[in-house]
């Protein structure tokens, strides 16, 4: 392949280091009048008195908003394909506010000054009620976060806000009892895990402009431009014909961005002002008033025989989803639906919980996306069982793992938020990412730990993961590519680039499909007027499902231009020939360039242009083996990461450099959820580790070496044999390095993250002859 | 922050005389903590053109004005050669390194802060600040300190003595505040033991130096004890950061690194 | 208040409130390449060079800046082309938010610093945060661009 599977740089990249404006606050309006939110500081409380009269006379002030402002509309903030499987439980304002941080009114005006002042001037009594903070005890609590009568799902997905659920769910395979009752060894385990920050570097930032024609045109930072412009037009009860969506360059989403932010109360201001307006969410904001990653406690059993097979997986999960359910059942899901089939010689598996309602800041999408907390509990209660069994923790993988052609019962009853589909595993290279990964780590060797020095311990720890690429039967993704004169293409995207490369990749597997070069492919996307369909980014689906759409567009238009010169040469199509520049007939030829500028110009003229559409009808897994070396200190807790090996299976990789990028930039983010990203409350519900000067991402000193490599693996439904990339790296991480941690000083630290403070703590209960 | 007026001050005299004309007046020193107050300020009062911005080194000591940034410091070759570079090293801890281009010398000291890596260090070597109304007084004296009357640190001056010394700053990622900090230093035969970020401001462990520097021979038996005296000493607290019972775990194996490190014992 | 600050070599004068903040007067001045992050100079994408020297302007007042020199990454447009190559060529540009920041204190590093190896290039840019890339990919890019700069 010429352009496909080449480690060619990004389309984008060079302008940005330049500093050439390109995100939305770069191409506000300078006029934008400045949104501010005035922000509940009660967890749970009714709005009782609410007076703007002061704020709307201070000069500047252009607009007062409160729930007065509105009618009761509910809707789902979450960025998903419709009808979604989130409840619809918001309204753009209401009279209750449901945590510390949540908006109970806004105001617009000419300066950021005048706007903290009026904020100020707002007077709001609050009823203030009590809270429910403990994610444990909300299921059923005589508390109820939500007793609005006007909000509902959009079709079951287990949401009973009496009991402060948003979603529940449950599935089961054979009888995980029996199973349980028949095996020789079981392992019993309960594991935390904590709500992620995504802390992406460019903070949610969103402004709104009323263009020439009244059209109310939307600048966002997000992941989904698509669902942004049908959730306005829903909330604001606003044609959708009247709202244009347009991404610009995003610094970082990670699935922090695939839900609306400050779109609707800045929408609601340029429609009722008739002026641009714009917000930028302080990073306080993005901590307290965005999304974080669902908080999980997995109640985890597992069944093996004494000759290491692994017989049975029992899970029960609590998911806190915080005051409002973006995400609930999703999220829920995906942590069983792409992490239990890695082991799918079992008897039996039962997965079942409850995603609550609590008075804590919304959890929504996150990289990984359930299969990450999921792969924490089940990798690291694998080790248990090896530990148990005495048996490698390696071998235990090769023995009970997943393999080429093989399946998983888990498939056909799981997909995201509905049932799945039947899949067999056409590429699954797991075997060669153990056994490589295992080789370059030296497991034999270092496997389970080497003393360094009188304080120092190495060891090493390994977790295998899976995820999946697009949602098969509900991720559409479509592409459009015209031919220009000259000889180069427009391809026009819906698929939305927050960094990950998605413009470079695309444009990749159009270049390839058309017989041409990279620089002659001219990418636009993500603007809801001019690119076609597509479901944004997430759910890994955009190498795979708008790859194949690309693909196809790609594949139909080189025949279109076939078409054409077989009309020029007056022969039969078949009987062209087309390398990408020259089309050849017997003693006939044309180039591309002429024959574009022909059908411009001169003759039998058109415009060559295609749209082509894909859905998945399987999501075929990229699979990956990780395995950490680390140091630790065993008088202090202090671990130090000497190197991460990852070996990824996505398929082809459309352009290799970029598909490490991603991996590595996951690795060191679920490094970051494993080891060092602490998520505080106090005892009223405030969010301590509100900014990031206490809540931590690894710096350049915490990642010594990386390795990454991929596996000659070829998906055959995918483009070019690809397989999704973007999430897979985050996951192996938290297991890997609580595996590891146990295999240096033989704690087994339960809840993330897992500083030095706990595994101190652990060594020295174990000294004391406890655990 | 938000600050009303602005005033450039052209001598410390003026600027002291601005200093007090209201009580919410302040001295901006690098600004580089000032996103994180929200106190409302009449005046904020710039020392940039007082000149108080110079490095002297003399024979005996090496004197920083108080605009001198931390990075400054941070880089001056004469402090790496004092006990091991110990001071240059906690600043080196601090943030990044744009951080360190605008936190000053000053403004590091005055604020008495729980969490620096910048005192610590330096109680752990002959040190002393000079203040425009009290004079000049040790350091460790100044951290105590409690005056009716507003001051402005003028200098901070630095003793060259022969000496050892360790530092060691326990955090969580390359940018994070200490979750504990420990200086130990000997010289002319005295040990002095330092701990910070306890999480209250940097002290010494006198009891546990009083009866280290009493011993005729360091033995590991006594490095145990000294650091069982220490830890036993010192008030130690639970944060968000970490909880009580782990910052004595750290400081007993940071006291005691240190202690063998200046001794040259084996571990 | 007016101050007199020397921008990218141009002479500006701005008009300031007291505590207005570098970040959103050279913003409001069309600077883009210097962006908004953290709030509380924790992330270095504000980061511009105050006599050479990198600074976080999120956490510097603009009255500070007053007959001083601020230079930006629209200062330093040949070195960032340079820099950004090497970073294409690396896979290390992702969202690209946090590289103009970089490139900034790249030059900055240089002109402290003669040959840095790997540990004084993650020392120095230690304040400079990046969430996509996880660091390796930049790490590479910048070394070989010092090669480079180097060779010739």
């Amino acid at each position: 392949m010429k352009v496909v599977n080449h480690a060619l740089p990004s389309i984008d990249g060079k302008g940005l280091m330049m500093g050439k404006p390109a995100y939305s606050d770069d191409l506000a309006d300078p006029t934008s009048l400045i949104v501010k939110v005035l922000r509940s500081p009660h967890p749970y409380a009714k709005i009782t008195k609410i007076d703007t009269s002061k704020a709307s006379a201070l000069e500047g002030v252009e607009i007062v908003l409160t729930y007065k402002d509105f009618d009761r509309r509910p809707f789902t903030r979450a960025g998903q394909g419709y009808p979604e499987p989130s409840p619809h439980d918001k309204f753009v304002l209401d009279d209750h506010v449901r945590y510390i941080g949540d908006e109970a009114a806004a105001v617009a005006a000419i300066d950021l000054k005048t706007a903290e002042k009026a904020l100020k001037l707002i007077d709001i009594e609050y009823e203030v009620l009590e809270p429910v903070l403990d994610f444990e005890t909300a299921f059923e609590n005589k508390i109820l976060v939500h007793e609005e009568p006007e909000i509902h799902d959009m079709f079951p997905i287990g949401f009973d806000p009496k009991k402060n659920l948003a979603a529940a769910y449950h599935m089961h395979v054979g009888d995980v009892d029996k199973s349980l009752e028949e095996s020789e060894v079981i392992v019993e385990e309960s594991f935390y895990t904590q709500a992620q920050a995504h802390v992406m570097l460019e903070p949610h930032t969103v402004n709104a402009r009323i263009d020439y024609q009244g059209r109310l045109v939307i600048y966002s930072s997000t992941q989904t431009p698509i669902h942004v412009r049908r959730i306005i037009s829903q909330g604001l009860d606003y044609p959708l014909s009247k709202i244009r969506v347009i991404k610009p360059r995003v610094g970082g989403g990670f699935g922090g961005k695939q839900a609306i932010h400050g779109e609707m109360l800045v929408s609601a201001v340029t429609l009722r002002t008739g002026k641009p307006s714009k917000m930028i969410y302080t990073r306080k904001e993005v901590f307290e008033s965005s999304y974080s990653r669902h908080p999980m406690r997995f109640d985890l059993r597992l069944g093996a025989m004494k000759d290491g097979t692994l017989k049975a997986i029992d899970c029960w999960v609590v998911s806190d989803t915080g005051a409002y359910g973006e995400h609930a059942l999703t999220v829920f899901m995906v942590a069983a639906a792409k992490v239990f089939p890695l082991y799918n010689k079992v008897d039996s598996v039962r997965f079942h919980g409850n995603v609550v309602y609590t008075n804590h800041t919304p959890a929504g999408a996150y990289r990984g996306y359930g299969a990450i907390q999921g792969n924490f509990a089940l990798e690291s209660a694998i080790d248990m069982l090896c530990h148990k069994l005495d048996v490698d923790p390696v071998e235990f993988r090769q023995k009970n793992m997943i393999k080429e052609t093989e399946t998983s019962p888990i498939f056909k009853i799981m997909g995201e938020g509905t049932e799945g589909i039947e899949m067999f595993m056409e590429s699954c290279k797991l075997d060669y990412c153990v056994k490589r990964g295992s080789e370059l780590v030296k497991w034999k060797e270092k496997y389970p730990r080497k003393q360094i020095s009188n304080s120092k311990v190495k060891a090493v720890g390994m977790a295998i993961a899976m995820q999946g690429s697009g949602i098969p039967y509900i991720d559409m993704a479509a592409a459009t590519i015209k031919l220009n004169d000259d000889g180069f293409y427009n391809l026009m995207i819906g698929a939305t680039d927050i960094g990950q490369g998605s413009d470079t990749i695309l444009a990749q597997i159009a270049a390839e499909a058309l017989g041409t070069t990279l620089d002659k492919v001219i990418v636009y996307s993500s603007d809801t007027d001019l690119t076609p369909y597509d479901t944004g980014a997430y759910a890994s689906s955009t190498t795979y499902v708008s790859g194949n759409a690309v693909l196809k567009a790609g594949k139909e238009m080189r025949q279109m231009i076939v078409d054409e010169a077989a009309k020029v040469f007056k022969v039969e199509p078949d009987e062209v020939e087309y390398d990408g520049i020259i089309l050849k007939s017997g003693e006939q030829e044309i180039t591309l360039k002429d024959l574009s500028n022909r059908l411009f110009y001169n003759e039998d003229q058109k415009q060559l242009q295609i749209t082509s559409s894909y859905y998945g009808t399987k999501s075929p897994p990229p699979f990956m083996a990780g395995f950490v070396e680390i140091d630790l200190d065993i008088e202090t807790g202090e671990v130090d990461i000497i190197d991460y090996v990852s070996i990824v299976d996505c398929g082809t990789t459309i352009n290799p450099m970029l598909a490490k990028g991603q991996v590595e930039g996951g690795i060191v983010q679920g490094i970051g959820m494993a080891m060092y990203e602490e998520v505080l409350y106090s005892k009223s519900g405030q969010l301590i580790t509100n900014d990031m000067m206490n809540y931590r991402i690894p710096t350049r000193r915490e990642i010594h070496n990386l390795t990454t490599e991929f596996a000659d693996s070829y998906e055959k439904s995918g483009p070019y044999g690809a397989k999704s990339v973007g999430e897979i790296g985050i996951d192996t991480p938290p297991a890997a390095l609580a595996n590891a941690i146990y295999n240096a000083v033989g704690v087994r630290i339960t809840t993330l993250p897992i500083t030095p403070e706990k595994i101190l703590m652990a060594i020295k209960e174990l000294e004391k002859g406890g655990k | 922050m938000e600050i009303v007026n602005y005033f450039k001050a052209q001598s410390v005299e003026e600027a002291y005389k601005k200093l007090i004309e209201n009580p919410s007046n302040l001295i901006i020193g690098g600004g580089a903590w000032l996103r994180l107050s929200s106190k409302i300020v009449e005046t904020a009062i710039d020392l940039e053109h007082v000149g108080l911005n110079k490095i002297v080194e003399t024979d005996s000591s090496i004197e920083f004005d108080a605009s001198v940034t931390l990075r400054e410091l941070e880089k001056t070759e004469a402090l790496k050669k004092l006990f091991g570079g110990i001071v240059n090293k906690g600043v080196n801890g601090i943030m990044g390194v744009a951080l360190r281009n605008l936190a000053t010398v000053g403004g590091s000291i005055f604020g008495k802060y729980s969490f620096s890596d910048f005192i610590t260090p330096l109680l752990a070597m002959n040190t002393e600040v000079e203040l425009y109304k009290a004079g000049r007084m040790k350091l460790e004296d100044f951290l105590k300190f409690k005056s009716k009357e507003k001051d402005i640190l003028l200098k901070l001056i630095v003793q060259k003595e022969e000496g050892l010394g360790y530092y060691y700053k326990m955090k969580k990622t390359g940018l994070d505040f200490a979750v504990i900090n420990v200086a130990v230093s000997l010289s002319n035969s005295k040990f002095k033991i330092v701990v910070g970020a306890r999480p209250s401001l940097a002290a010494y462990a006198l009891k546990a130096m009083e009866f280290i520097n009493n011993q005729k021979q360091i033995t590991k038996e006594i490095i145990e004890e000294t650091v069982s005296i220490a830890v036993n000493e010192l008030k130690f607290g639970t944060n968000s950061k970490a909880s009580k019972e782990y910052r004595i775990e750290l400081a007993k194996v940071y006291i005691r690194r240190g202690l063998n490190e200046v001794t040259n014992n084996e571990n | 208040m007016k101050i007199n600050v020397l921008v990218n070599g141009q002479k500006k004068i701005y008009d300031v409130l007291p505590d207005e903040y570098l970040l959103d007067t050279l913003r409001a001045d069309h600077l883009y390449s210097i962006k908004r992050g953290c709030d509380n100079s924790s992330c270095g994408v504000c980061t511009v060079l105050f006599d050479g020297k990198p600074v976080q302007s999120c956490s510097m007042l603009s009255m500070k800046a007053d007959g001083h020199s601020i230079t930006t990454i629209e200062g330093h447009q040949d070195e960032a082309k340079r820099l950004s190559e090497h970073f294409g060529h690396q896979g290390a540009d992702q969202c690209g938010y946090c590289n103009s920041s970089l490139a900034l204190t790249v030059h900055a590093m240089k002109t402290e610093i003669e040959k840095p190896t790997e540990e004084d290039i993650k020392e120095y840019l230690v304040g400079n945060l990046c969430r996509c890339t996880g660091y390796e990919a930049q790490h590479r890019a910048i070394k070989l661009c010092l090669e480079e700069e180097d060779e010739k």
